[in-house]
């Protein structure tokens, strides 16, 4: 569905991405992997257009998308939930949430995704009126994945959606990514936190330094010594030394 | 009394035109982060434009209108071509870009219709006067205040209930999540300058009305004294825009009409002076939030 060819980005004289391919296909959960500064959030903002790719080409069922605006990919069913969820601080939620359907004439239809969305999260139906930057972490979370789920997607892009959440909210996040590809969303999902991307996802990219190192099922990936030692060996000597 | 009231009802008439292009400054400002400070020089191109119509025998109201739409497109124009290239550039290189728009506009003016003042005639039905309580008031005065209002609630329910207010409003919060919305900022701060221009028009026409007598530098320091007011109130927010214009205008009309003679002529120091104060005491103006944040 969605297919990333030999792209690469580079940022003046820096190679952020060098040459990387892979693929999702629909209704499938994809896990990109890395540390700080491996190319995840690069890769991302190349597929959303916020960022122009060196070369490489972006497809969607074909559809060349590579160079394209941002609008132009969000129209194409391409939406990216940034890091650090960026809602929109000084309007209230249902503002934030209709700002999802700006490209959508038809207004029912937003509305539509829009009781989708609280369906999903009732938290934001109850704070509508709310300014958003009085959200706590968590529900900015939701709502950045709703506002993202408004612009009505057929492939979702989810930038560290756990990133500063406390255990039980990061659970709910996941289980929430877990419905969404029930309903046969597509998603790719890039987290530092590997333990549950891997659980969650059916395949996983690891990268390193602006190159795909590693790909496989999760499963597999997950039992790689490598991996374990570099991104799940941390965890496991801290969880170990808590319980001892 | 009588002379009391006749002052504030010219503050009222000096602080509606101020509050008009004040909200131009806290539109762009607010969407952009920009100070725009060739935005005094709208006032400027819309008597000029009304002038040159009426000269060439358009009635006066699709003259009005028309001057109002050259305006605009005035506006778009300065932001298409002189501020869209710099727009990542940094305040400094925007600051002095938009000076370098208002001097070359105001020259401009000046080599097509030279520097001399003229007279705008505006119908006599402006100029008619009618008493209120203990002092006569003119038609203009009269439209001069509901033009005010009625552009300044327009403005209001444009920015919180229409989709172009609210995009506007995204864009002003976070402009790279309204582009992964789909929202085109270009559009959108094409929108914005159009709304500051309609409303710097209207400020100049009904200023240059009252007046009757302009000259190519009439914009400049009623641009300054605007920014002032946006300022005072707090730079981006509208209720802001409005008051600081009211307040400005109050205090250099009763400078004027009420400080001793021999001082009578520094009325513009005393002004700033209390607008230092307030200053000092609220940095982010009257109604400004002190984190802004800006991405």
């Amino acid at each position: 569905m969605l297919k990333v060819s030999n792209l690469s980005i580079s940022y003046k004289k820096i190679n952020a991405v060098r040459d990387i391919s892979f693929e999702i296909s629909k209704g499938e959960i994809v896990s990109l992997i890395g540390s700080n500064g491996a190319g995840k959030t690069s890769t991302m903002r190349a597929i959303s257009g916020l960022v122009r790719a060196k070369s490489g080409s972006i497809t969607l069922n074909g559809e060349e998308l590579a160079g394209k605006p941002p609008a132009r990919i969000v129209s194409a069913g391409i939406v990216h939930v940034p890091e650090g969820r960026q809602v929109f601080s000084r309007l209230t939620v249902a503002e934030n949430l209709e700002m999802g359907g700006y490209l959508t004439r038809d207004k029912r239809i937003v509305r539509e995704r829009m009781e989708y969305v609280f369906d999903l999260f009732p938290v934001l139906r109850e704070r509508l009126r709310q300014k958003a930057g009085s959200l706590s972490g968590g529900e900015q979370q939701m709502l950045a994945i709703g506002r993202g789920l408004v612009t009505g997607p057929k492939v979702l892009l989810l930038d560290e959606p756990s990133l500063g959440l406390a255990p039980i909210v990061v659970e709910r996040v996941f289980e929430v990514i877990r419905k969404l590809q029930q309903g046969g969303m597509t998603i790719l999902l890039v987290e530092q936190n590997a333990v549950d991307a891997m659980a969650i996802s059916g395949r996983t990219y690891i990268m390193e330094s602006g190159a795909i190192v590693l790909d496989g099922p999760s499963a597999e990936i997950a039992e790689n010594d490598e991996v374990k030692r570099i991104y799940l060996g941390g965890k496991e000597t801290w969880a170990t030394s808590l319980l001892s | 009394m009588g002379y009391f009231t006749a002052q504030l009802i010219s503050a009222v008439k000096l602080g509606s035109i101020y509050a008009l292009v004040a909200i131009g400054y806290s539109i762009v400002y607010s969407i952009m982060g920009m100070i725009n400070f060739a935005h005094g020089e709208l006032l400027m191109i819309a008597t000029f434009s009304l002038w040159v119509l009426l000269n060439a025998g358009v009635p006066f109201a699709l003259a009005v209108a028309l001057a109002i739409l050259v305006t605009a497109l005035f506006g778009i124009l300065i932001e298409r071509i002189a501020y869209r290239s710099i727009r990542d550039a940094g305040e400094s290189t925007q600051i002095i870009t938009s000076l370098a728009v208002s001097i070359f506009l105001e020259a401009l003016c000046q080599a097509i219709f030279n520097s001399s003042s003229k007279a705008l005639i505006i119908p006599d039905f402006f100029s008619k006067t009618f008493r209120i309580l203990d002092t006569t008031v003119s038609v203009i005065d009269v439209v001069t205040l509901a033009c005010t209002l009625i552009l300044t609630l327009a403005v209001v329910l444009i920015i919180r209930r229409t989709a172009v207010g609210k995009a506007m409003r995204a864009v002003a919060d976070n402009m790279e999540a309204a582009d992964l919305m789909g929202i085109d900022k270009n559009r959108i701060i094409t929108a914005a300058f159009v709304i500051g221009s309609v409303l710097a028009a209207v400020a100049g026409i009904l200023y240059s009305g009252k007046y009757t007598s302009f000259s190519n530098d009439m914009g400049f320091m009623l641009g300054v004294k605007a920014f002032i007011a946006a300022v005072l109130g707090g730079l981006g927010s509208l209720t802001g825009a409005v008051t600081g214009g009211y307040i400005m205008a109050v205090l250099e009309v009763f400078f004027s009409g009420y400080l001793p003679r021999g001082v009578v002529s520094y009325q513009t120091a005393f002004t700033f002076l209390v607008l230092i104060l307030v200053l000092l005491v609220r940095p982010n103006g009257l109604f400004g939030s002190s984190n802004r944040q800006r991405s």
